[in-house]
């Protein structure tokens, strides 16, 4: 099905099941733990080996000596995979470090050696007796310190519009502020973990993956076998956030291990190893600098960043929403990126927006006050319909205002004293912040296959994953609409690489491309329908397990009477998004209070007003919001990959150390959806969530704790010893 | 993790002869560290000798007055007791500060003062650290430091102890019931039972090879008001930046130890004669001798604010 002009009235807009709040179809599965994970499918092939890779001890430099003799000897092991016997070995599209190193090493705990044994503990053991003798180089792990030699990215040029120094320098209000990011881990539940076995020239990959046809091409170019012998499912997934999207060492080591040892080999990386030897969301250094007349209009805004990665690798795209969010003649945003001996960066939950946004709506905070003025008034005044860059190209729905408006009025924001630190209740200083949401809404082809029976049951099978989003319930609800059967009457079959190939699961795409593919595929399982009926006339209408046309009504179920029918269809795309420029919009609003002895800070309410299209599934879409204004906070608060300068690698390397928010820290939340289609994005009028819900958070904590205290942090995480020494004096 | 083998304890005397003779081996009871030491192999003990069925998980009264908390009772059991919320307050609010629910069920008494620091470079076997392999040197001076310590740090070692029980313990003047090898028993003064890291930060306690802890002591019950404010990142599950335990009585007087600073709960008995004054000057005295690198300097400020507002919420 191709798309190319705004959807018309179609079968979704009966929302007779779509838009439902509908409780997680898999939702049985996961609470009695038989949702079958990748490490656990011990059900899957015999004779299961195990594991276990060795990270490299230093962060850059060379293996010089590598000694396997005791680990291959000791009880249990039956292989030990390196450089050394692992085979020519090429490199993913998606990797920048080779899952593999040695003799050259790229990063710390970047894996050198895979020891397979009977038992996890076995391999484990053997592992540490593998003696490596390294000779360390100097590295460059400080990114301040590497700013200056940064340089633009490869197809990532500066974006400029009118005079943005002269309009800049001319302006009567200016700010010119530098915020940090630092280094951020995934830290989702499930480890990275894989089962491979071999059959002949043929592989198979049990694993945890958000996208299983990047992770099949990665894996053909990284083994050099060809696409068609290589199979990877992945139907649950505990946790991504950006993690999983590519193939990484725990899927790699296993394939070579299988290889080696002869037999099925599962392997599943270690906490410790999750941190440094994966990808992380890269740390920033942003200035921004706004200009704007003294009524408080946007004349010129500049938005720089500066991130590191590994040789051939890509920045933090934090200027992202810059480009798009507010109106301003006079424009420019730049990126530099810095080489690093860190660890790869990548995609993390909301990627370029979630750290720009946080820089940037300070700032707009900060030039609000500058301005004296409300700083949801300084945003709705500069508030824009079409994108600022090429006036004339309209947004397809944009409503921000509205989303800061509302989000006002349910917040209490009148009430909140604009002066800092002027709202105490006992030990506590109280403060509210606001900032704006903006993610992207990306369009991209995704396919699915659609089987009716002789039950009337509908059977899709896609490679589209649910990594804990609800993904398989909007699907089951796509397919029971436009089918006209209950929900009950739908299976959902994800994450096999052996089904049509889909958008997958990243970039907060996945719901409305993933979707819009299966209302395609039920679309041709429509007309199948229709001729096997014999229904010529006009489009057949599908209610309650029935077809009916021109009068007549028959059981759904009796097309499939002879035999399954079957369709296959995905969603194209046409220039819909080169014409429009697609978003999701948010206000979020958090109410802090800050201990005015120690410095502690804790939520005490937040609130997000989303615009993202039609809203699938009211339930697992507020669960993917609150989820995200979760992370939000942590990003805010407390996350942090604490870099050794020194020894480049990311110290706190466990969840002891790597802080994520607890219960206590997350107080009530709530989420509101605008009443919202968007006929541009897709037949199903759908855009994401799931990371507009951490865009903005962060800046509105900052903002919170600002107003608090009066304290302006712009070095993230906002910890109690950034704003101590400007606390009350105690008595 | 090393193959090991196992065995339960019969009796403590048993158990402490066994721990002194046979090569390599460790106590286990709640294994909420232990077990995730072995896990990193930075713990590989040969043998483990299960203490749990020893009979120590009693609280009893002692004829001064005071309490005997037994080795093996658990942190929940011990903050959950009457007695001990009545007139130990500060060692209850303590406990509940620690840990998550889950762990302060299985971890116990004993083992929470003999769990080993959090320091990371200690957790990363890649890195030099003495505590884990003396004389490798010490990464995290120069290193990552925020959490560490402040005072009676070493140039060989600035690590915490990250307990928060001890720090109650300590300023409760708890007392520790020992078996020797020999069957002999003796009891140790809390303030010596952990040793200051010097040039052999590997040598935590007092303990000798073999001895096991059987009980902690308290004194009859001092009164006063009694206060634990832990001070961290996030709300719960976490372990102290600063943490402060306070006992003040209604004449202002009182003591104070301090968590989250030093290789062992901190307490200046010296100090104490400037309760009256305030949080300033018995901070003063507390960390007079402090040495915090760049990164955990505010926890001297930290620590004196916090216990400004502790001896604040004493008054009322």
């Amino acid at each position: 099905m191709k798309f190319d002009t705004p959807a018309a009235a179609n079968p979704i807009d009966q929302l007779k099941v779509v838009g439902k709040a509908t409780d997680r179809i898999d939702g049985p599965l996961k609470t009695t733990g038989t949702a079958p994970y990748a490490y656990e499918r011990h059900d899957v092939v015999a004779n299961q080996a195990h594991g276990f890779i060795l990270g490299s001890a230093i962060a850059k430099g060379r293996i010089s000596r590598m000694d396997i003799a005791a680990a291959k000897v000791a009880p249990g092991v039956i292989a030990v995979v390196t450089a050394e016997n692992a085979g020519t070995l090429g490199k993913g599209k998606w990797n920048t470090a080779a899952l593999l190193g040695g003799p050259e090493i790229q990063h710390y705990h970047q894996a050198v050696a895979l020891v397979v044994a009977e038992t996890f503990e076995q391999a484990r053991d053997a592992a540490g007796l593998i003696k490596v003798d390294y000779q360390a180089e100097a590295g460059a792990y400080d990114l301040a310190a590497a700013r200056n030699g940064a340089t633009v990215a490869k197809g990532e040029p500066d974006s400029t519009v009118g005079d943005f120094n002269g309009a800049y320098t001319a302006a009567p209000v200016q700010l010119d502020a530098t915020y940090t990011t630092p280094d951020q881990g995934h830290a989702m539940m499930e480890p990275h973990a894989t089962i491979a076995a071999w059959n002949g020239d043929k592989l198979t990959l049990w694993t945890a993956n958000q996208m299983i046809n990047w992770g099949v091409k990665d894996v053909s170019q990284t083994l050099n076998i060809p696409e068609e012998n290589i199979r990877l499912i992945s139907p649950y997934i505990g946790g991504g956030f950006g993690g999983k999207l590519f193939v990484r060492s725990d899927a790699l080591m296993a394939a070579l291990g299988a290889k080696v040892a002869g037999r099925p080999v599962k392997v599943a990386l270690t906490r410790p190893l999750m941190f440094n030897n994966t990808t992380h969301r890269p740390a920033t250094i942003q200035r921004i600098r706004i200009g704007a007349t003294r009524e408080g209009r946007i004349t010129a805004i500049g938005h720089e960043s500066w991130s590191g990665d590994l040789p051939g690798g890509k920045p933090e795209t934090a200027v992202q929403q810059t480009r798009l969010l507010y109106a301003g003649a006079n424009r420019l945003t730049a990126m530099r990126l810095a080489v690093l001996d860190l660890p790869e960066g990548n995609a993390m939950r909301a990627p370029g927006e979630a750290p720009g946004l946080m820089a940037l709506e300070v700032a707009m905070d900060e030039m609000a006050e500058k301005l004296g003025m409300d700083p949801i008034q300084f945003r709705i005044l500069n508030d824009t319909q079409e994108d600022p860059e090429k006036p004339g190209r309209p947004y397809s729905q944009r409503q921000l205002t509205e989303c800061l408006r509302q989000g006002a009025e349910r917040f209490g924001w009148a009430k909140r004293d604009p002066k800092p630190a002027s709202v105490r209740e006992g030990r506590w200083l109280v403060g509210m912040g606001m900032a704006a949401g903006f993610r992207n809404n990306l369009v991209t082809k995704s396919a699915a296959r659609v089987r009716l029976d002789g039950q009337g049951m509908v059977t899709v099978e896609t490679d589209m994953t649910d990594i804990g989003t609800g993904t398989y319930t909007i699907i089951a609800q796509t397919a029971a609409e436009t089918m006209g059967v209950p929900l009950d009457k739908v299976a959902v079959r994800l994450g096999d690489s052996n089904f049509p190939v889909s958008c997958g699961s990243g970039g907060q795409w996945g719901a409305n491309n993933s979707t819009a593919g299966v209302y395609a595929a039920c679309m041709k399982l429509r007309q199948s329908v229709a001729r096997k009926l014999g229904f010529n006339a006009a489009e057949p209408h599908f209610a309650d397990g029935h077809v009916s046309s021109g009068g007549h009504t028959v059981p759904l179920a009796q097309a499939a009477k002879d035999g399954d029918l079957v369709a296959e269809d995905q969603i194209e795309y046409g220039d819909l998004d080169k014409k429009y420029q697609q978003s999701t919009f948010a206000g979020h609003f958090v109410e802090v209070a800050v201990d005015s002895a120690t410095g502690e800070i804790r939520l005490r309410r937040m609130l997000a007003v989303c615009a993202a299209g039609r809203i699938l599934n009211p339930k697992s879409a507020r669960s993917q919001v609150i989820g995200a204004m979760t992370m939000g906070a942590g990003a805010a608060l407390m996350e942090e990959l604490a870099v050794d300068k020194r020894r480049g690698f990311f110290v706190n390397h466990d969840l002891a150390g790597y802080e994520v928010p607890v219960h206590a820290d997350i107080p009530h939340q709530e989420v509101v959806f605008l009443d919202e289609v968007d006929p541009i994005s897709s037949p199903m009028k759908a855009k994401g969530v799931g990371e507009l819900g951490i865009c903005g958070v962060g800046a509105a904590v900052a903002n919170a704790v600002y107003n608090a205290t009066g304290v302006r942090v712009r070095d993230y995480p906002v910890t109690l010893d950034k704003v101590l020494d400007h606390l009350p004096e105690m008595t | 993790m090393r193959p090991f083998t196992y065995e339960r304890a019969t009796s403590p005397a048993d158990a402490s002869a066994k721990a002194a003779s046979i090569p390599g081996a460790r106590f286990i009871a709640g294994g909420t560290n232990l077990l995730d030491l072995m896990k990193l192999q930075i713990e590989t003990p040969a043998h483990l000798i299960d203490v749990n069925g020893l009979g120590l998980d009693k609280i009893e009264e002692t004829p001064d007055g005071g309490l005997r908390v037994g080795a093996l009772v658990r942190n929940t059991d011990l903050a959950a007791d009457m007695r001990v919320r009545r007139h130990y307050a500060v060692l209850s609010r303590a406990l509940v500060a620690g840990a998550s629910g889950q762990l302060r069920n299985v971890a116990t008494t004993a083992g929470n003062l003999l769990q080993r620091t959090r320091c990371p470079y200690f957790y990363d076997p890649n890195q030099p650290c003495n505590k884990r392999q003396p004389g490798s040197g010490c990464s995290a001076i120069g290193g990552v430091s925020r959490q560490l310590g402040v005072v009676g740090t070493s140039e060989a070692c600035i690590a915490t102890h990250p307990s928060d029980m001890a720090v109650a313990m300590r300023v409760l003047d708890a007392t520790v019931e020992t078996v020797r090898p020999g069957g002999a028993t003796r009891a140790i003064p809390i303030a010596e039972l952990h040793r200051l890291p010097g040039d052999t930060p590997h040598v935590e306690t007092s303990l000798e090879r073999g001895e096991l802890i059987t009980a902690v002591t308290l004194p009859k019950p001092v009164g006063g008001a009694q206060l634990y404010h832990k001070v961290r990142d996030r709300a719960s599950y976490a372990f102290a930046l600063v943490s402060v335990a306070a006992i003040v009585q209604p004449d202002g007087t009182g003591r104070v130890a301090l968590g989250g600073v030093a290789p062992k709960p901190w307490r200046v008995e010296a100090a104490e004669a400037h309760m009256k004054q305030g949080a300033k000057a018995v901070t003063a005295g507390l960390l007079a001798d402090a040495r915090p690198t760049d990164d955990n300097r505010f926890k001297v400020r930290l620590a004196e604010r916090t216990l400004a507002a502790v001896l604040a919420e004493a008054r009322g």
